[in-house]
């Protein structure tokens, strides 16, 4: 039950800032300070959602074969590999990891 | 409604091959949505139902991993709104660029996402835009539901997800679409004061809710610069 209500105002919130950038007359949210947040905060959530998701394991700080999986991701992007490869390097090194031990 | 076209209009042919480009390569990726979700405990109807309802990737790999982490409906909710707010500001480009009809503008809005905006923002002229736009929401959102539906089912048949490292997938996306945003010395202190937070809290808080400390970087930061003379 509690996925599903975490979906509900998942689904009804993003819709409604998409809805909300469309309809919302252009001045209202065009000052700077506004824009210079709304840039950020994608950096701040995804720099930590990576950071936990690669680290952690319930509320447990943990390294794991996920590390290698992400260093491996992190020079596919370096490379300039495309996306689904970045993806498919880091889950390819983290099995090899776990398959060798680690 | 049609416009006069311009000499420097781009032929329709390059603009769709732009947005087949993207819409394929992203739409697939939404096999690793649904292996993400399948592995944190989501089931194959929640994750088609996301995929369907929110159609905004971020968010979505954000709340399913906040629920497997054992987060409360709230906080995860609020991770992934919070992620989703820049569609706000993808929309206020758009509105001006492609200058909808009013009663398209419901429909439109659940295609204002990255990609769509992406594609529609390089193209020179307002015809290429509105059909960038329509091609790559189309094939993204098509891929993207059918390709969730598959990697959820497909996770669900091998059983244990991380055997496969298939829970390094999730991970491996926020980095892919966090690197291009790191291009100066702000974002990057944002992207390091968010990291220490978002670790330093989580032994500590409930679930969930070290994520939202860690979007607070975002503000300390841009009050920090705004202080430097």
């Amino acid at each position: 039950m509690n996925v599903w209500i975490a979906i509900g105002l998942t689904v009804v919130g993003c819709y409604a800032v998409k809805l909300a950038g469309l309809l919302v007359p252009a001045g209202a949210l065009e000052r700077p300070l506004v824009r210079r947040l709304s840039a950020l905060l994608p950096v701040a959530l995804l720099a930590a959602l990576t950071a936990q998701q690669t680290f952690s394991t319930g509320s447990a700080l943990v390294v794991d074969a996920r590390a290698a999986g992400l260093a491996a991701a992190g020079l596919a992007l370096l490379l300039r590999a495309p996306f689904l490869v970045v993806v498919a390097a880091a889950v390819v090194v983290t099995a090899g990891v776990r398959a060798l031990g680690g | 409604m049609r416009e006069a076209p311009t000499p420097d209009e781009r032929p329709r042919a390059a603009v769709v091959r732009d947005a087949l480009g993207v819409g394929v390569a992203v739409g697939l990726s939404g096999f690793a949505f649904g292996v993400t979700a399948a592995g944190a405990g989501i089931s194959t109807l929640q994750a088609c139902v996301l995929s369907l309802l929110v159609f905004t990737g971020a968010s979505q790999f954000a709340l399913v991993g906040a629920l497997a982490a054992g987060g409360n409906p709230f906080t995860a909710a609020a991770g992934a709104f919070f992620l989703g707010t820049r569609n706000a500001f993808y929309g206020l480009r758009l509105s001006q660029l492609l200058k909808l009809p009013r009663p398209v503008r419901p429909l439109a809005a659940h295609w204002v996402i990255d990609e769509t905006t992406a594609v529609a923002l390089a193209q020179p002229d307002r015809k290429s835009a509105r059909l960038g736009f329509t091609v790559t929401g189309l094939t993204l959102y098509v891929l993207w539901n059918l390709t969730t539906l598959l990697g959820a089912l497909g996770a669900e048949a091998i059983g244990d997800t991380r055997a496969w490292g298939l829970d390094a997938a999730g991970p491996a996306v926020f980095l892919a679409l966090l690197a291009p945003m790191l291009k100066t010395s702000t974002e990057r202190a944002v992207a390091a004061l968010a990291l220490v937070l978002g670790l330093g809290f989580l032994p500590v808080l409930p679930a969930g809710v070290p994520v939202l400390i860690a979007a607070l970087a975002a503000p300390v930061v841009l009050w920090t610069k705004g202080r430097r003379p």
